[in-house]
């Protein structure tokens, strides 16, 4: 009975931990990028979502397009407003453009916690879910808005995979995150590709933001974990590798589920930074990561 | 090294500390308050850069040293009733052995993953505040019974003291021959081993130093404030607050840092009547200067003296 409960709630966390990091690996695995803006990102989709459903009244389905909208728009901002003007700088050395797109990133991402906690306060908002009551799975009473975050999430990465393997702006993708130079020398425009990988993540993020609204709501506090949680995911499962992230976001949501229900939900997080610190001594590359 | 006491830096330096030192005489006492916080900042931020700046370490939790010193002061104090210098002292030594725990990873890896190692030393840490609530006062803090003296002016001239002291330490390190080799470590380590240095030598110095100032401005603060809280010395914020007083001030020249933490802390108080939009505009401002002047403050004028 409880096994079936980690089980299913582990599933439906872990699903809505690999979206969110899927986004942030891709970007990192292509243009060398650690935004830091992610947990803002997320929560802004969440928030949007909620203002769009709960006070204009535009129904669910049009707030969680609303949602995700508004982290693409935000996602570009990010990219066209800080990432892009660090990475075309030539006052800033190259070897130190790393550690000035984490520091923009990470304003960024404060100025957009702080805007909304100035205009939506800091109370915590539950997006309306698009389906609602509960079922009976195996004995355990199961929210279908839970089954129906698990399924939209696994949905979304297929259709990634999808997008990345078997069509032409995706094949260009992957080859941009293996050689950028070799990617310019075949004639494509490095720009551009940037511009979709930043499009797809600022999907990814609205998607996995929104959800998260419906499933556990969120607030302008939650932008700092959301972040910390990605990037611990994504250097788990090595760094821009998409399918160690999604290995490792099961990890990690299954390990916390386990915690929480087993030993107290104040330990939650305690053996998954554990872990973190343990793969980073014997194998620093993460799981599936390239050195 | 011997140029520096005849250049423009020097003259100016010497001058900022000696007006800073007279304000006690014809400042309020709540002034006094926020210039004695900001010194203790400004400590934290040129210690980081040391790490940062020289040695090339992206070091995302400052907190992690400051916390150690901070709370093995503060606890020493509150639980066993150890005299102020004391727990001060073995603070700072507190926060070197916790400067060695760090720099173990930082050996074995670098950029983003040594960063996300030093992240989840603040988380770890901030869990072990929390969970071990008895001994640390947990999220609430931690009260200690007591302070160096409340009198805010001597209070404010220990402060401008240890950071004038500080800096000069850390300066002096920076532009030394073993500043020089951190540096080329920092960016090339594989070249720098080439040429005969010791990298993990300078590295661990590096770390260990950086340690003991943040601890013992860690420490000296907790006795200042009479008391030690997750949101004060630990949480992710403040080290984030650190980070940017450093990068705003002007990354490698370790007084810019010092002068961004003064800046950053003033500017919030400054701030404070526009309410809930202050952590906003000062975000923004650190933004800019992120993008538009990348060497910050000290390293925009220094380039534009340097130009002349």
């Amino acid at each position: 009975m409880r096994a079936f409960q980690i089980l299913i709630d582990g599933f439906a966390i872990s699903a809505l931990y690999a979206l969110g990091a899927t986004g942030f690996t891709l970007i990192f695995g292509v243009s060398g990028v650690l935004n830091l803006s992610h947990g803002a990102i997320m929560v802004a989709a969440a928030v949007a979502a909620w203002a769009a459903a709960s006070v204009l009244n535009v129904g669910t389905y049009a707030g969680a397009l609303i949602g995700v909208g508004v982290a693409l728009l935000t996602a570009f901002a990010t990219y066209f407003a800080v990432v892009k003007p660090i990475q075309d700088s030539r006052r800033i050395p190259n070897e130190e453009k790393e550690i000035f797109v984490l520091t923009g990133t990470l304003l960024w991402g404060i100025m957009i916690q702080e805007l909304i906690a100035y205009f939506f306060t800091n109370n915590a908002k539950t997006v309306l879910p698009i389906v609602e009551g509960v079922v009976e799975i195996l004995g355990v009473r199961t929210p279908k808005n839970e089954i129906f975050t698990a399924i939209v999430c696994c949905l979304v990465i297929a259709l990634l995979w999808l997008l990345v393997n078997r069509t032409r702006t995706g094949k260009a993708v992957l080859a941009a995150s293996m050689n950028p130079r070799g990617v310019t020398l075949l004639g494509l425009e490095l720009t551009n590709i940037y511009i979709v990988v930043w499009a797809i993540y600022g999907i990814l993020a609205g998607i996995a933001g929104v959800l998260l609204g419906m499933f556990l709501g969120v607030s302008s506090y939650s932008v700092g974990p959301l972040t910390a949680s990605a990037f611990s995911i994504v250097v788990l499962g090595g760094l821009g590798s998409v399918s160690g992230s999604l290995i490792a976001a099961f990890v990690v949501g299954y390990l916390e589920t386990l915690t929480a229900y087993l030993v107290s939900p104040a330990y939650r997080t305690i053996p998954a930074l554990l872990l973190l610190v343990f793969v980073m001594y014997i194998r620093p590359q993460g799981l599936l990561g390239r050195r | 090294m011997a140029g520096f006491f005849t250049s423009r830096l020097f003259f100016v330096s010497l001058a900022l500390v000696i007006i800073a030192a007279t304000l006690p005489l014809y400042v309020s006492g709540y002034v006094l308050g926020l210039l004695t916080v900001a010194f203790y900042f400004g400590v934290f931020a040129m210690a980081w850069d040391l790490l940062f700046g020289f040695a090339g370490e992206v070091n995302f939790g400052p907190t992690f040293l400051i916390g150690v010193g901070a709370y093995t002061a503060g606890i020493l104090n509150a639980q066993f009733g150890w005299s102020v210098y004391l727990c001060i002292v073995l603070g700072a030594l507190a926060s070197v052995i916790a400067g060695l725990v760090l720099a173990l990873p930082a050996l074995r890896v670098r950029g983003p993953y040594f960063g996300l190692t030093t992240l989840v030393a603040v988380l770890m840490l901030q869990n072990f505040i929390v969970v071990f609530a008895d001994l640390t006062g947990g999220e609430i803090g931690l009260t200690i019974p007591d302070v160096i003296t409340i009198n805010a002016g001597a209070n404010y001239w220990i402060a401008l003291g240890f950071m004038t002291i500080s800096a000069a330490i850390l300066y002096g390190l920076s532009q030394s021959p073993i500043g020089l080799v951190l540096q080329a470590s920092g960016q090339d380590p594989v070249q720098a081993g080439a040429l005969g240095f010791n990298i993990v030598k300078h590295k661990l110095a590096a770390f260990i130093v950086s340690a003991f100032f943040s601890g013992l401005s860690g420490a000296l603060l907790v006795f200042y404030f009479g008391t030690a809280s997750v949101g004060t010395v630990v949480d992710v914020a403040v080290g984030v607050n650190v980070i940017v007083s450093a990068v705003l001030g002007g990354r490698r020249t370790v007084l810019g840092a010092a002068l961004g933490a003064i800046f950053l802390i003033v500017a919030g108080e400054f701030l404070r009547p526009t309410g809930e939009l202050a952590t906003f505009i000062v975000s923004a401002v650190a933004l800019l200067v992120v993008l538009f002047f990348p060497g910050g403050f000290l390293g925009a004028a220094l380039s534009r003296e340097a130009r002349s």
